[in-house]
């Protein structure tokens, strides 16, 4: 590492070369995070139609293969349809406007993958170890509803228009409820920082967990987590039986799939926090021998997909859901019990030590 | 210039960019779109001022929630831009009159003795575990805490008038009442007759 450093600091001189130097290895660390966040994309697609297949009494996809290995079958579906798309030509419609067509799907990747910076997969194993880590999670995702303003409206079309108006909405009014969701976490552990969050919950088994006292936030946190990645039953945005896709109609190609790359990326990262500040991150369940053997990142790995199983079996079971229900839900049930439970819990936070003993408050709060 | 100043440069050279964009473009997305893209890169100078929070707060608010409600309003609407530009040189005068004014004061502000950069230290760089959260949280709630509870009555104010104003109830449409549909049971809807088989004829 060293060496490198010194390296650099020949080639720019010692101005340049230490900033140079960051730079470089940064965008080194930032691929080494995203391309397995890529390539577990592509498995979720597969896992996704997998799982529903199964759920539904069928068999889902089993033909493409690696080199025709029999065991693999269907393994390959997930790069055999990214070549697909790769080789499609992506069609600008006449009338669309064409710098903004194409900035749509890439503002809709960029802060999905972005949001990654912060996340801690072990105690030392974070990319950018800052203070105000879930402010920045919440403000990324926040950005992501851009990439769908700006698809629908730059594909000049009514229907894609009306997704991106629906979707937009949606998004805009379960950021709220989310963020109040993550307002009580932040509460509980008093710091912002994502790795001071886990670091809150440590303390022998998971009734340690943020999961147990704010289990009400935590559902209220999960379901706007769906709805914000517009999935299934929230998928009003594309909903196929009234505006066809949604807003990304006119889109083909590469330029489709990064949208889905994004949506996929996001349920990921929704999962991801889920369980780091309710699940407990990286903790094992229970701190005894078999448990506390197996490396952190594998527990955080393991509840990533716990989670992720929950998207994908929503989508097998629920009917969509009408808009004005999905409003309802998100502006006259979620914000009010959110907001109820912050005071709720401020006041439990301001007990006196001996009440906190009486009850085992002292587990969460200390 | 070293890599620092570099950083800052580009950021504002795109900020005047942007900015000179979003009041000289004719289609009113494109500048509510250039103005997302100012407020980005300034978020982008407050954080080379080591103003994380505020940085980021502007990204979230702003661009997360202000700006995105500003677009939807911008492309729902039909702007006739001919119709816009009629009274231009009608009103240039007025207009004119109000940036000169503005201008004359915030150069007044600025080149005073307070913003003068001979008046001004160097801010100390803070060690890396400093929050700046913490820190305005602490101020926000102590020292500031009547100002800040009266800006927070004042916008409670605001969003209830808001309401308020758009709040009407009408007759010609039909709403649902949740609370009665989830009420509702078997015995309200469904009525089971018992009939006696009749005979085929």
């Amino acid at each position: 590492m060293d060496n490198s450093q010194q390296l650099f600091e020949q080639l720019f001189g010692p101005e340049w070369g230490a900033p140079l130097y960051l730079v470089v290895k940064n965008v080194m660390l930032i691929l080494a995070i995203v391309t397995p966040l890529l390539l577990a994309v592509a498995y979720l697609t597969f896992a996704e139609r997998k799982i529903i297949a199964y759920m539904q009494v069928r068999v889902g996809p089993n033909r493409v293969t690696f080199f025709g290995i029999p065991w693999l079958r269907g393994w390959a579906q997930p790069i055999a349809d990214a070549v697909k798309a790769l080789m499609k030509e992506i069609i600008v419609p006449t009338g669309a406007n064409k710098f903004l067509f194409l900035l749509a799907p890439i503002l809709t990747l960029g802060p999905a993958l972005a949001a990654w910076a912060v996340v801690p997969f072990s105690p030392e194993l974070v990319l950018a170890d800052i203070n105000a880590g879930l402010l920045y999670i919440l403000a990324m995702t926040s950005l992501g509803v851009y990439g769908v303003i700006i698809a629908g409206w730059a594909s000049n079309s009514k229907y894609a228009f009306l997704g991106a108006m629906r979707s937009a909405a949606q998004v805009v009014s379960y950021e709220l409820a989310m963020g109040f969701a993550l307002v009580c976490v932040l509460m509980m552990a008093s710091s912002l920082n994502l790795g001071d969050i886990v670091a809150g919950q440590q303390g022998g088994s998971f009734l340690n967990w943020y999961l147990i006292p704010l289990f009400p936030m935590f559902l209220v946190y999960f379901i706007s987590g769906v709805a914000e990645t517009n999935r299934a039953p929230f998928d009003v945005a594309e909903g196929e039986s009234e505006i066809v896709a949604g807003f990304h109609v006119d889109y083909s190609g590469m330029a489709f799939t990064v949208f889905f790359l994004a949506e996929y990326a996001n349920m990921i990262l929704v999962a991801t926090l889920a369980s780091i500040m309710f699940l407990g991150g990286w903790l094992p369940p229970v701190d005894i021998a078999p448990f506390n053997l197996i490396p952190g990142m594998i527990w955080l790995l393991l509840k990533i997909g716990f989670m992720l199983f929950f998207f994908l079996w929503f989508r097998a079971t629920f009917p969509r859901y009408r808009y004005d229900q999905i409003m309802r839900l998100g502006w006259k049930i979620f914000i009010p019990v959110t907001l109820i439970w912050i005071v709720v819990l401020g006041a439990v936070m301001q007990l006196p030590e001996t009440v906190r003993l009486a009850f085992p408050l002292n587990l969460w709060f200390s | 210039m070293n890599f620092q100043d570099f950083i800052f440069y580009s950021l504002a050279s795109v900020l005047v960019i942007s900015a000179l964009g979003v009041i000289t473009l004719r289609n009113p997305v494109h500048s509510a779109l250039l103005l997302v893209l100012a407020f980005v890169t300034s978020s982008g100078l407050w954080l080379l001022l080591e103003a994380e929070f505020l940085a980021i707060t502007l990204v979230l608010v702003y661009v997360g929630a202000v700006m995105v409600l500003f677009l939807f309003v911008v492309m729902m609407l039909d702007i006739n831009l001919d119709r816009l530009r009629e009274g231009f040189w009608k009103w240039f005068p007025f207009g004119a009159a109000l940036a000169l004014v503005m201008a004359v004061e915030m150069s007044m502000v600025l080149m005073g003795q307070q913003f003068g950069s001979d008046n001004m230290p160097a801010p100390t760089p803070k060690a890396a575990d400093y929050s700046n959260t913490k820190e305005l949280g602490r101020l926000l709630y102590t020292d500031y805490v009547y100002a800040f509870e009266l800006a927070a009555v004042i916008l409670l104010v605001a969003m209830v008038a808001a309401i308020a104003i758009t709040l009407r109830s009408r007759t010609d449409k039909k709403s649902l009442n949740i609370s009665k549909q989830i009420a509702v049971r078997r015995n309200d809807r469904i009525r089971v007759v018992s009939m006696p088989a009749e005979k085929k004829e």
